[in-house]
């Protein structure tokens, strides 16, 4: 449509043969152009890639199974929380490598670390798939309906920003009981609002765009108005603020397991991995540090990638 | 402005009331019968009636929730089923740890973010630009609980023996103690009282007790304790507003009032501090409301990292041991702290642009 406006507005100006004769690109693959095209969106998309490839191909990089006890299963004894061995890196050949040392119930830290990519990825985009499914409906809901219904919706939202989201996603848990499930549920409800203001701000613009007017006039049903034009209309937004939630999901959800009440031991997710040797920071930091750095690789990569979108998709940059 | 103040009251009235009630029915929400969890598993049938009858279980749910709105209201949240004492006083022992904690980290978020903000819009695409957005962006992602172990670990380990050393854990070293104010100066104060609750809630801030008293040691011994904690507290608020600073800042910059006060002949210094960065300041503000409620998220692992016995500390541990009343009230406390420094922002946006009609 607003393509469409454009070069009317041209034609009625100053005529332009040229933009005529234009191929046409799509939204999208404008966008991504774009997105290439920044330093931020580069690096983010490199990450994100990397993460994934290590996630796909977790059972061939990893040395070992992340929940193997290798205790008696190496021909050299190994140690409670023995540190990094690299043969590269001068340590006795004849021990088996392990790259990020072994943790206190004798597993390979790094087999666990590569595994834990698979948790991590699934908690970032089931808990944003959730929060943006009903918090754009019920945005949509809001502002397609207004009255009575737009009030209560946006009073139960705003009782939930009222909380601080962490805690209020603490206190959830303390409802549901601990567990990587009620966990994610919590952090999605938590989150929820953000993407139903959102949503109503953008539907309510677009709700009084001339197209929208004339498809009430060709008799389109609301369902209809909302799912294919409006909705698709207001989505540019919200993919953005679903990109760099997807990094507060997965720093929240590490978060929570942290504090014992996420993903529950044995599962090899990061920040449980954490909690669970925190005390032993003093005399294996290993264990400490490569769940840390592993966290803030991917949330690193999620937050640059939304922001190099939102660079992408704001109109007001040029190319 | 006094009309603005108590209209934006009145609209934080709904949310109050939903707090309550979201807490409320969180509460009723949490598995296992109320009467076995506080009098044990082996509690009869009797003495469950009883216990009902005494706590007002017995009346209809909506009775049951003007009662718990009517006793929040004057503070009673009744007595911690772990503790056997009143959660008002363990609140008014574990409140100002957070207090101390979160305003250590807000202030220095705040002068480092600010300052790092300006350094890199005005030398806009230079080393200490690019330096400063990386180091940004990595503070956004870092885990909170990961930066305070490593802190740990580098300053109360590595750096043992060295003048950089700083103790990794508690809020006092061993064998100090802090004297509340009034005990120095020596008030009658009746213990159990409202008013000795009020008192004590102030002589727990340790380094404002120590700082009224004037007892330097345990001033200097807190505020090392303190170090560390709020660094790894205050960085992510610390990224957040060094970017929105910069961001702001330059789009300030751009401005064709900035060039008018240069082409006047206003010294660069002037121009930045009076012309480009008071209104380069209300984005920050704006977000500041909101990373208060994300440095109360924080100081919960904070607290747990740093072996401090704060609010968060103390809710995450009521929920292990499922003591209700503790988890309702310190859940209300913090939504209301925060609705408060909410409504605070709120009204200094008409202090700092009087363009902002507070009506």
């Amino acid at each position: 449509m607003s393509k469409l406006g454009r070069v009317s507005e041209t034609l009625s100006d100053n005529f332009d043969e040229d933009l005529l004769l234009q191929e046409p690109i799509s939204v999208w693959r404008r966008t991504f152009k774009r997105l290439l095209s920044r330093r931020s969106g580069k690096i983010g998309l490199f990450l994100i890639g990397f993460i994934f490839l290590i996630a796909f191909t977790a059972p061939i990089i990893a040395p070992y199974d992340p929940n193997e006890v290798l205790i008696g299963k190496e021909i050299v004894k190994l140690k409670k929380r023995e540190g990094p061995c690299i043969h590269m890196l001068g340590c006795d050949s004849a021990k088996p490598q392990h790259i990020m040392g072994i943790d206190g119930n004798y597993r390979d830290q790094f087999s666990r670390i590569i595994y834990g990519s698979r948790i991590s990825l699934s908690i970032g985009f089931s808990t944003v798939s959730f929060a943006v499914t009903g918090g754009v409906l019920l945005g949509a809901l809001a502002a397609f309906f207004g009255g009575w219904i737009d009030n209560i919706i946006m009073r139960v939202m705003d009782v939930i920003l009222g909380f601080p989201s962490l805690l209020l996603a603490i206190a959830i848990v303390a409802v549901l009981g601990p567990g990587i499930r009620n966990a994610l549920l919590a952090i999605a409800i938590v989150t929820l609002p953000a993407y139903a203001r959102l949503t109503r701000a953008s539907v309510l613009t677009v709700k009084e765009l001339d197209f929208v007017k004339a498809s009430i006039a060709l008799g389109a049903s609301p369902t209809r108005l909302l799912l294919f034009r409006i909705l698709p209309n207001s989505l540019t937004p919200i993919v953005v603020l679903a990109t760099l939630g997807i990094a507060t999901a997965i720093l929240d959800a590490a978060g929570l397991s942290f504090l014992g009440l996420g993903a529950q031991p044995p599962t090899p997710e990061w920040g449980t991995m954490l909690g669970s040797e925190r005390n032993q920071v003093f005399s294996a930091p290993h264990l400490v540090f490569f769940p840390g750095i592993a966290i803030m690789i991917t949330v690193l990569a999620f937050n640059l990638f939304g922001d190099g979108l939102r660079d992408a998709l704001d109109p007001r940059l040029n190319d | 402005m006094t009309a603005y103040i108590i209209k934006r009251l009145f609209i934080s009235i709904p949310v109050l009331f939903g707090i309550l009630l979201v807490t409320f029915v969180l509460a009723r929400l949490i598995p296992g019968d109320p009467c076995k969890a506080i009098l044990g598993e082996k509690a009869t049938v009797e003495v469950c009636e009883k216990f009902k009858i005494r706590f007002g279980l017995d009346k209809p749910i909506h009775t049951q929730f003007m009662l718990y709105s009517k006793r929040v209201v004057v503070g009673d949240f009744g007595n911690s089923i772990r503790f056997s004492r009143p959660v008002s006083q363990i609140l008014v022992e574990r409140f100002p740890v957070t207090i101390e904690l979160a305003l250590g980290g807000l202030v220095v978020a705040i002068i480092v973010g600010v300052f790092l903000g300006i350094i890199s819009a005005l030398r806009h695409n230079s080393p200490i630009d690019v330096g400063t957005m990386v180091l940004a962006n990595i503070g956004i992602s870092m885990p909170v609980f990961w930066l305070g172990l490593m802190l740990a670990y580098l300053f109360g380990l590595l750096l043992k023996d060295t003048i950089f050393w700083l103790p990794p854990s508690g809020r006092l070293t061993a064998g100090l103690s802090s004297i509340p104010f009034f005990e120095v100066w020596g008030w009658e104060v009746v213990k159990g009282t409202t008013n000795s609750k009020v008192l004590e809630f102030f002589a727990n801030h340790y380094i404002f007790n120590a700082l009224i008293t004037g007892n330097w040691e345990i001033f200097k011994d807190s505020i090392r304790h303190m170090i560390l904690p709020v660094i790894a507290l205050s960085t992510i608020p610390m990224a957040i507003i060094a970017r929105i600073t910069r961001s702001s800042l330059l789009e300030v910059l751009g401005r064709d009032y900035i060039r008018t006060a240069r082409a006047k002949g206003v010294r660069n210094k002037n121009v930045v501090s009076k012309h480009a960065l008071r209104n380069a300041m209300l984005p920050v503000v704006t977000i500041l409301g909101l990373q208060m409620g994300g440095l109360l998220s924080g100081a919960v692992l904070t607290e747990t990292v740093f072996g401090l016995a704060g609010v968060g500390r103390m809710l995450v541990e009521a929920i292990y041991a499922r003591d209700y009343p503790i988890i309702q009230a310190f859940t209300v406390m913090v939504a209301v702290a925060y609705m408060l420094i909410n409504l605070i922002v709120d009204i200094s946006y008409g202090f700092l642009d009087p363009r902002v009609r507070l009506e």
